[in-house]
């Protein structure tokens, strides 16, 4: 006990009291400077008529399954090719991993010089062929799976790691034992190596679900949510509900519903992935 | 080594093969042939390069230089799949995911046997093993022994020329140890193959092969039958590594114009004979005398005998280990009945059976005569 009380302490003080505490917040009508009236379920039927909410909710979605799928299949194709102990593997392996340790900032100031449309890198490539530059960011269709490419690069190294990782968990002697067996690569590959990691690749959906339904930056910094609210996703979407127009009380309730979306998204992940596993 | 008969075909044969790791030599030109049909051990201590031996044949590790050859067709250029070998793995590596049924069928599957024949020596294969039971299980869910058993059904299955064990039993407990080895004598006895089985235990070694290649240091120190191994070590190090409790080895001097047989003097200024004739002998260099256990004779204290002194006694049942110590600085073995009744601190007359003596060189090859 006394040695998961430290634990157990931070646990309760930063995570299972601010979730209580939001959660009551959620219920009333409230703006940081301290006004604060019960109100019921007010704020949660006032989100279900927000047009602008409805729509940060369907942009997350489309953000999660633009980036969650594409994530765990790069990092995995990533971690087969490069799961060797040769030296050009192990620089790459570095090169894929340390966009990663980029902050926010960094990543997006990067990614904006490749897509803008005025001397970009893109248009500079368009331009020597020929093509007239795309607007990548101030165009309503291209901008969130523009901010969805960045979050790849970005994002891409700790499924890789975590690949790379269950990759290395797997016994020598099966690929003997298969190699023995007359097993091509793809057989093998599908025989023993993707049943043998599984695991691994739920803990990754899992993990980048959380991760990606909580875009912020990125939005933040390279289209505001724009154009018209095209990229606006649900965390930015609470940020200017509760930081800028200080309507914290509706901000929590939003908070609220993005939490139980993760949770249920997260949860049907691993029932699913666990159901499969049974049969 | 020429005692294999008239009907001898060879089913597997090593010729001049060497690796490396690096700079590192793990096999130093190894040649040997193996029977159609026989049964053989490879015996050494850790890291002498007998696992590297079986995966090299098994087309797990390529090699350097040599040529390995399976039914007179020279195979070292095939991937393993090809060289119709099958291995019985030390961890048996038995395929998590896959029911036994599943982890017997990849292999045929893999090569395309039709699906009513794969279940047709899927069930042959189960019923010899006595795994019916068990196909819809996977390996988690069997014991050691099951799965031992179903790694040896996966590798029959495939009705491989060569079969490869790797100390498959060195997982399993004493009990289930002994029975499987009778199993595996068995199964040679029936399926009539070419084994090739890797062990550091000599038990194994003895119990199981037709011969034994005891290897030491990357090189075959000695190839025989098992009763040739134990009762005619080539060289020092078989004498001493096969065998429990093992040779006991003691530094000699020759004592000259013995006649043919060479006589000599131990430690302690006792005078012994052997049966090595003298002229077989070098003529120079260090002399150790090897004498097992059993070839040990305890009598009272006498005139003319080798006097030792009793350390301790082991107790096995059967018989008792009495260990001695002699001449100041040797230690000593002996094998003596059960009802041995010396105790700590005893004087004791000690005698060399002179026909079951050895006489190895300073090269440690041995001088014994020969039959």
């Amino acid at each position: 006990m006394i040695f998961v009380a430290p634990y157990l302490i931070v646990f309760t003080v930063l995570l299972v009291y601010p979730l209580i505490s939001g959660m009551w917040l959620s219920l009333h009508k409230a703006d940081l400077f301290g006004g604060s009236q019960f109100i019921g379920i007010e704020n949660y039927l006032r989100l279900i008529r927000d047009e602008v909410f409805l729509q940060s909710v369907r942009n997350t979605c489309y953000f999660v399954l633009l980036t969650v799928p594409a994530l765990t299949l790069i990092g995995l194709g990533l971690a087969l090719a490069l799961n060797n102990t040769s030296r050009r593997s192990a620089i790459l392996r570095g090169l894929f991993f340390s966009s990663s340790v980029l902050s926010v900032t960094i990543v997006t100031l990067i990614w904006r010089m490749v897509l803008i449309p005025d001397g970009g890198l893109v248009a500079n490539f368009l331009a020597a062929i020929g093509l007239p530059p795309i607007p990548f960011l101030s165009n309503a269709r291209l901008a969130l799976p523009a901010v969805a490419i960045t979050t790849l690069w970005w994002c891409i190294g700790l499924p890789m790691m975590l690949f790379l990782a269950a990759l290395q968990q797997v016994p020598a002697e099966l690929y003997e034992a298969a190699a023995l067996d007359n097993a091509g690569p793809w057989r093998t590959l599908f025989s023993i190596t993707l049943p043998s990691i599984r695991r691994t690749a739920v803990v990754v959906a899992v993990i980048e679900i959380i991760l990606q339904f909580q875009l912020f930056g990125q939005a933040q910094i390279m289209t505001l949510g724009g154009p018209d609210n095209a990229s606006l996703p649900i965390v930015l979407f609470i940020y200017q509900i509760g930081f800028q127009r200080w309507d914290i009380g509706y901000a929590a309730a939003a908070s609220e519903v993005l939490f139980c979306i993760i949770l249920a998204a997260a949860m049907t992940q691993f029932f699913a992935a666990r159901g499969r596993r049974k049969t | 080594m020429d005692d294999r008969g008239e009907s001898y075909v060879t089913g597997l044969a090593l010729k001049g093969v060497s690796k490396r790791f690096g700079g590192t030599l793990v096999l130093d030109e190894v040649s040997l042939e193996v029977g159609a049909d026989e049964f053989l051990v490879v015996l050494g201590p850790s890291g002498c390069g007998k696992s590297t031996l079986l995966r090299a044949i098994a087309g797990l590790e390529s090699i350097d230089s040599g040529a390995i050859e399976i039914d007179g067709r020279r195979v070292d250029h095939l991937p393993p799949g090809k060289r119709g070998v099958a291995m019985v793995f030390q961890g048996y590596a038995l395929y998590p995911h896959m029911s036994v049924r599943e982890n017997i069928a990849f292999g045929l599957a893999n090569i395309g046997v039709a699906r009513q024949e794969i279940e047709r020596r899927i069930a042959e294969v189960a019923r010899m093993l006595e795994i019916e039971a068990l196909l819809g299980r996977v390996p988690s869910e069997l014991s050691g022994g099951q799965r031992q058993r179903v790694a040896i059904g996966r590798a029959i299955v495939k009705d491989p020329k060569v079969f490869m064990f790797d100390e498959p039993l060195s997982n399993l407990d004493a009990a289930l140890r002994s029975r499987t080895r009778q199993e595996i004598a068995n199964l040679h006895r029936r399926i009539k193959k070419t084994m090739v089985f890797v062990t550091h235990d000599q038990i194994e070694a003895m119990t199981l092969a037709d011969r034994i290649v005891v290897m030491n240091q990357r090189r075959i120190e000695q190839i025989g039958t098992p009763g040739d191994i134990y009762s005619h070590p080539a060289t020092l190090f078989v004498a001493t590594f096969v065998g429990s409790p093992s040779m006991n080895i003691l530094p000699v001097t020759r004592v000259p114009g013995g006649g043919a047989l060479q006589r000599v003097r131990l430690g302690d200024g006792t005078e012994m004979n052997t049966r090595v004739p003298a002229g077989a002998l070098p003529h120079d260099g260090t002399l150790r005398l090897g004498v097992r256990p059993e070839a040990v004779r305890l009598h009272p204290p006498a005139d003319g005998r080798a006097a030792a002194v009793v350390e301790f006694v082991e107790f096995m049942g059967d018989k008792s280990f009495v260990y001695l110590s002699f001449g100041g600085e040797d230690r000593i073995v002996a094998a003596e009945s059960a009802s041995f009744a010396g105790r700590p601190g005893d004087s004791v007359g000690m005698e060399f059976d002179p026909a079951a003596a050895h006489l190895f060189d300073a090269e440690g090859r041995n001088h014994r005569r020969s039959s």
